[in-house]
Formats: structure tokens, C-alpha cells, sequence
């Protein structure tokens, strides 16, 4: 296999992407994912972290040792967390609420730790960049499809962007009549639909 | 003393970490296969989410707190709770062989358990006192436990069962972790 920039990032989009073939990260999958917009909002700020953190772990694999690796990556991850905590405070403040103890969290994200550990500590940094933009993506979008399912299923809503005065989307997309399903929004629903979007996966194939 | 039971109740039933706040999902899919794995890892989680429970506390009141440093708190706590890992993982093999060989291989995963750093911020920002905190990280791990050994149940079951090729392993789980969930749905009435 040659590891050319387009393989690595067209990986991630597809063969192996992060919640639904390798089930890595399930945790903000399954919470953040009420609507599309907490799901896009969530994934862009993942793939923020992983990007970066991928870029600076591969430029600095030759100096940090072996034996302390793992607590290297974690201050490393964890800085471009709170980055992106505090950016997401001051820019996307209604976002930054609703997905609240989430964000701090995407420090344990096995996604990020996983890359850097199996390959931005082993490739140069635009292989990583490739790598991480192509993981980021992938899992921004496994996140706005279980999103879409989850919100039009249990709200009837899609919603795309919330600013302070108004909220881009589309309303009530099977009519006024129809009745949610309550069970989509809350826990139950969250587990099952990802487990259904994984069989569907396993369905379609490579 | 009634209070606290009911943080308890509500902490390990109507708010469960796993099946509730969708916190801990890696090693609950991960371990769950066996029963005896999944009775190890309960028990490590148990023991090192209290103890990052109260460390955490500590840290947020007495450090970041005064000194204004609350934006630290994802660098500060993973650090801390990264750190303290290691450290129990040391002093067990030292001092306690026999629980070591029991929850050794789990310990060493449990930094990257976000039911960990989760419990811990979710006593921050519920603005606990110290022992509403040690109430609350014990009674949330003991309900991680308990989801894990019942799911782990099921499980164990299903390998028997002959499931549909694209649903089998990490898929029949999740759906099953859904029907656990919904039965845990009950309980929200309760507290």
C-alpha cells in the first residue's frame, strides 16, 4: 500500500471511519447527537483537536521519548482542547451550552489519542495532516447522519445553525400531524439508531 | 443522611453514567464480552473513580479556584487523573499484588475512560460540596458497574443466539445497550 496525501485522507471518510468501523469515540456519538447541529458543531471541533494535535505530534516524534509518549500526547491534545473550548465560548456561545461537559471531554476521545498514537507518532506531518483532516471529517459526518436521523425522527425538525435571534433548518418535514418519537431524542433511541447506522455499514461493505 | 441517599439512588439509577449520560461507552462495548472482564473493570472503575473524584475536588477548590485558573481545568484534571492512575497502578503491584493481579490490565485504559473525567466534571459543575462529591463519584461508578455486569449478562447470552451477519459484534451490543437503556428509562420518575 502506498501512502500517498489523497489515501490517507480518503481513509478516513470511508474505510475507516472512526465511530462506525473502527467504534472508537462512542461516547460523543451517541450524546451530542440530539440534532445535526450539535452533531456538525461537535465534529468540527473534534476534527479541530485532531488535526492540530496530529500536526504537532509528528513534528515533534523525533524529540519526545518513548517511555513517556502517552502523557505527551495528552498535555499536547489537551491544550488544543481548551483552544477550542475557549474559541468556542466566545464565538458559538448557544453551542458551547448545549454541548457542555462534551467539549472538556473530547480530551479522552480514543479517536484523537488512537491517531496519534498509531500514526502521527510514526508519519511526517503531512501524511498526519491528511490523516487527521480525513478521520476529522469522516467523523463530522458520521455525526450529522445519526444527527439527521435522530432529530427527524424524534423533533420532525433538521436544524443546520441556531444564532441568537433565529435557527436556520427545516420545520416540521412530515407535516403538522406527525408524531415524534420521544424515544429518538433520549438514551434508548441514541444507542439503537447507532447500532442500526452499524449494520447498515456492515451491509454496504468496503 | 436522607440526602445523600438520594443522590445515591439517583446517581446510580435515574442518572447512570453509561445508559443515561452516554459517558463510558468504549470500555463498556470493549469489556463486555465476558463476565469476568467485565466484573474486573467494574472494579477498577469503582476504586479510581473515587479516588479521582475527591483529588479532583481538591484541585478545582483549592487550586484552581482562588488563584482564578478555572480555564486549566480540562489540562489540570486530565493530568491529574492521568497521574494518579499511574501511581495506583505502581502502588498496587508494590503493595497489593493480589488486587493488582486483578485489576492490572484495566488500569492503564481507565485514563482514557471518559466515565472518569466525566464524573469528575459533572461534580464541578453540579457545584458539589466534598461529600455530596465522594457520594456522587462512588455512586456513579457503582452504577457503571452495574450496567456493565448486566449488559455483560445479556451478552454472554447472545454469543449463543444466532444473530444476522451485518448485525453481529459492536452492533447486536449497541441495540441491546439500547433495550438496557430503555428499562433504565423507567427509573427517571423514581428521584
Amino acid at each position: 500500500m502506498t501512502k500517498t496525501l489523497t489515501h490517507e485522507f480518503v481513509k478516513g471518510l470511508w474505510k475507516e471511519v472512526p465511530p462506525l468501523r473502527l467504534v472508537l469515540g462512542l461516547c460523543p456519538t451517541l450524546a451530542v447527537t440530539k440534532t445535526v447541529e450539535n452533531g456538525i458543531g461537535m465534529g468540527v471541533a473534534t476534527a479541530f483537536v485532531l488535526v492540530c494535535s496530529n500536526i504537532l505530534v509528528s513534528a515533534l516524534r523525533n524529540i519526545i521519548p518513548h517511555q513517556v509518549r502517552i502523557a505527551c500526547f495528552i498535555i499536547i491534545i489537551a491544550a488544543f482542547v481548551t483552544v477550542a473550548e475557549l474559541l468556542m465560548q466566545a464565538y458559538t456561545y448557544p453551542l458551547f451550552l448545549s454541548l457542555g461537559i462534551f467539549i472538556p471531554l473530547i480530551v479522552v476521545n480514543c479517536v484523537i489519542l488512537g491517531r496519534a498514537e498509531a500514526f502521527a507518532y510514526k508519519n511526517g506531518v503531512m501524511l498526519s495532516l491528511a490523516d487527521g483532516l480525513g478521520m476529522g471529517v469522516g467523523f463530522t459526518l458520521s455525526l450529522a447522519a445519526l444527527g439527521a436521523v435522530r432529530e427527524l425522527l424524534g423533533a420532525n425538525n433538521l436544524t443546520i445553525w441556531t444564532t441568537t435571534t433565529s435557527v436556520i433548518g427545516l420545520q416540521e418535514i412530515f407535516g403538522p400531524s406527525f408524531q415524534p418519537f420521544t424515544f429518538m431524542v433520549e438514551a434508548p433511541g441514541a444507542f439503537v439508531s447507532l447500532g442500526l447506522l452499524l449494520c447498515l455499514m456492515n451491509l454496504v461493505g468496503d | 443522611m436522607s440526602d445523600f441517599i438520594v443522590l445515591a439512588i439517583s446517581c446510580i439509577f435515574t442518572n447512570n453514567i453509561l445508559l443515561a449520560q452516554y459517558l463510558g461507552n468504549c470500555p463498556f462495548l470493549g469489556t463486555s464480552k465476558k463476565m469476568e472482564t467485565a466484573i474486573g473493570m467494574s472494579m477498577a472503575v469503582i476504586f479510581v473513580t473515587v479516588l479521582a473524584g475527591i483529588i479532583t475536588w481538591i484541585t478545582e477548590t483549592w487550586i484552581l479556584k482562588p488563584f482564578g485558573l478555572e480555564y486549566l481545568r480540562t489540562v489540570a484534571f486530565i493530568l491529574v487523573i492521568a497521574s494518579l492512575v499511574q501511581f495506583v497502578e505502581l502502588f498496587l503491584k508494590k503493595s497489593i499484588p493480589g488486587l493488582y493481579a486483578g485489576l492490572g490490565i484495566f488500569l492503564p485504559l481507565i485514563t482514557t475512560n471518559c466515565a472518569i473525567m466525566g464524573i469528575a466534571l459533572l461534580n464541578i459543575s453540579a457545584e458539589y460540596t466534598f461529600m455530596q462529591a465522594l457520594v456522587a463519584s462512588f455512586a456513579y461508578a457503582v452504577g457503571f458497574g452495574l450496567a456493565l455486569i448486566l449488559f455483560a449478562g445479556v451478552r454472554e447470552r447472545i454469543l449463543l443466539a444466532r444473530v444476522p451477519k451485518p448485525l453481529e459484534d459492536s452492533s447486536i451490543g449497541l441495540i441491546t445497550a439500547g433495550i438496557i437503556s430503555l428499562a433504565f428509562f423507567a427509573f427517571k420518575g423514581m428521584v
